[in-house]
């Protein structure tokens, strides 16, 4: 019936059947096509202009892409941001564990730690702990600049500059889980190691993931700083490519170039983890 | 007949606020107590303090004899360690106004989350009975699903089994039904009163006033912290004695 009124509409019916409804018209977004449209082509243009300029020396970025010097630096950058995020986590995770605890001395000192962490740039705390031989000559009878390489420098003051920030949000992935959770578990009679370990972090882990992945980047590249201190990461290969040679932006671009790659693939994994994470939740919100 | 709880004189404060004010009561073994009352009486917190989620401030309760959170010396009780209220609580199943499912662990890991990880019991075992008590509360074809994909009557249903799952002497009800939509009770009120028919030990605290007259053995009326009145169901909803339980009747019936 309603699909003979539709075929026979524009001939105008002599018997009126039920007045047609009316077709929905989407309303035209001239504004989104301009803006669309001038975005488009002001990109163009940067690229255009990037390909073009001869200064970028893209053959050179080519040569030393993969050269031996520069992949060493980027290997250290990778295991440096490896051990700093696991370490900084492992720290993290306890301090959030303290400012959560029942124990007001322990909340003191977990509140007090990320306060002073957070406080200090990382920048300041990485030329502290490299002079940290001027405060402390001798640690044990080992002279402390022995005992201190600069790599290891580099461990310490980002760690526990990561720690702090891995603090908060460790916590805060532990305050989104329902308190019912932790009720129902301990009717349950599960002990505090299972309640934590099985029911707590899981859940935990959903919010957590996001802000992690997220250091995991900014660590990756934070690393970079620790070219002040002469270790030998990926910035700082280039620079000892670029003081010798002076193609400063092709060697700027290799590194530009390795953290963008690296950065892309920490993203996909990212996706991955929060996949496995929502599971039971209905899809990712 | 034994009794399976016992509450003496117990009181407990949040802050300022005087929650019990002196409770006693007996449940017997086998027997269904239903524990009616306006909110803010106290009755779920009386739920609470008998598995030992909450703390009384004095009393004593004893839940087959034994105390769950202490440990009696002479005219003391002493504050047991986790570790062992944890092991006296697998006794009592505890079911939850709002499910508390584990929302990342399929309904079969939900079940035999508690009697592999707190009771030790091998997981193939655990799994079979899990399957078998997911099959009473007629949920056999839902081991696999995730608790978000349930209505609300089906989690609710899984919660239970999940508390039977430790094959506890005592189940505890807080407000089972009041968080489902109205058609969903029913099918929430038919697993408990199968589990009353078998005898099952209950303590319910509930709005239900229908369900309260046909499975009660007793019936307890709470009004500010008190017991206000106790009996079979037909003296205290048919015949109160105390004018609060005849005031809050003629409200909610």
């Amino acid at each position: 019936m309603s699909s003979d009124t539709l075929a026979q509409a524009p001939t105008a019916p002599e018997i009126p059947g039920p007045p047609a409804v009316p077709r929905i018209v989407p309303q035209r977004r001239y504004g989104q096509w301009t803006a669309a449209v001038v975005v488009l082509v002001l990109l163009g243009l940067a690229i255009t202009s990037v390909v073009r300029n001869r200064a970028f020396q893209w053959d050179v970025v080519a040569e030393y892409f993969t050269t031996g010097s520069v992949l060493r630096g980027l290997w250290l950058t990778l295991w440096l941001t490896a051990v700093v995020m696991t370490l900084g986590f492992a720290l993290g995770t306890l301090l959030a564990a303290f400012r959560l605890s029942a124990n007001p001395v322990l909340r003191a000192v977990g509140w007090g730690y990320v306060w002073l962490f957070r406080s200090i740039p990382i920048l300041v705390q990485l030329l502290l702990w490299f002079n940290i031989g001027a405060l402390y000559p001798t640690v044990l009878g080992v002279k402390t600049v022995d005992l201190l390489s600069p790599v290891a420098v580099a461990v310490v003051g980002l760690t526990l500059h990561e720690a702090a920030y891995a603090a908060e949000v460790v916590r805060g992935g532990i305050l989104s889980v329902d308190r019912g959770q932790i009720e129902a578990a301990q009717a349950l009679g599960l002990s505090r190691w299972r309640r934590w370990r099985r029911i707590v972090l899981p859940q935990a882990m959903r919010s957590i993931v996001p802000p992690a992945g997220n250091m995991l980047i900014g660590t990756l590249k934070g690393t970079s700083i620790v070219s002040v201190i002469a270790v030998n990461d990926l910035l700082f290969s280039a620079q000892l490519i670029y003081h010798r040679t002076y193609q400063v932006i092709p060697l700027l671009m290799v590194a530009t170039l390795w953290y963008a790659v690296v950065t892309t693939v920490l993203g996909i994994g990212q996706a991955y983890v929060e996949k496995y994470y929502a599971r039971g939740t209905g899809g990712t919100r | 007949m034994t009794v399976m709880v016992d509450i003496r004189s117990v009181h407990k404060s949040f802050g300022p606020l005087d929650v019990l004010k002196g409770i006693d009561l007996q449940v017997r073994t086998g027997e269904v107590t239903v524990v009616l009352g306006p909110s803010g009486s106290g009755k779920s917190t009386l739920l609470r303090t008998i598995n030992h989620l909450e703390k009384a401030d004095r009393g004593e309760i004893t839940v087959d004899g034994t105390p769950i959170g202490y440990r009696r010396a002479g005219d003391r009780l002493h504050e047991l360690p986790e570790r062992e209220v944890l092991r006296r609580r697998t006794k009592i199943g505890f079911v939850f106004q709002n499910f508390n499912l584990f929302p990342h662990l399929t309904v079969l890991d939900n079940v035999i989350e508690a009697p592999v990880s707190a009771l030790k019991r091998p997981r193939k075992e655990a799994e079979e009975d899990a399957r078998r008590l997911l099959a009473r509360v007629g949920l056999a074809d839902k081991s696999a699903a995730y608790p978000r994909q349930l209505s609300g009557g089906q989690q609710q249903r899984v919660a239970i089994a999940r508390a039977l799952a430790l094959k506890p002497r005592l189940l505890l009800f807080d407000e089972p039904t009041s968080a489902l939509d109205p058609e969903l009770v029913g099918e929430v009120l038919d697993v408990i009163r199968d589990l009353a028919a078998r005898g099952t030990t209950m303590i319910v605290v509930t709005h239900e006033i229908a369900f309260a007259r046909e499975v009660a053995d007793t019936v307890v009326f709470m009004a500010d912290g008190r017991i206000v009145e106790q009996g079979p169901p037909a003296a205290v909803l048919d015949a109160p004695r105390e004018e609060r339980t005849r005031a809050f009747l003629a409200k909610v019936l």
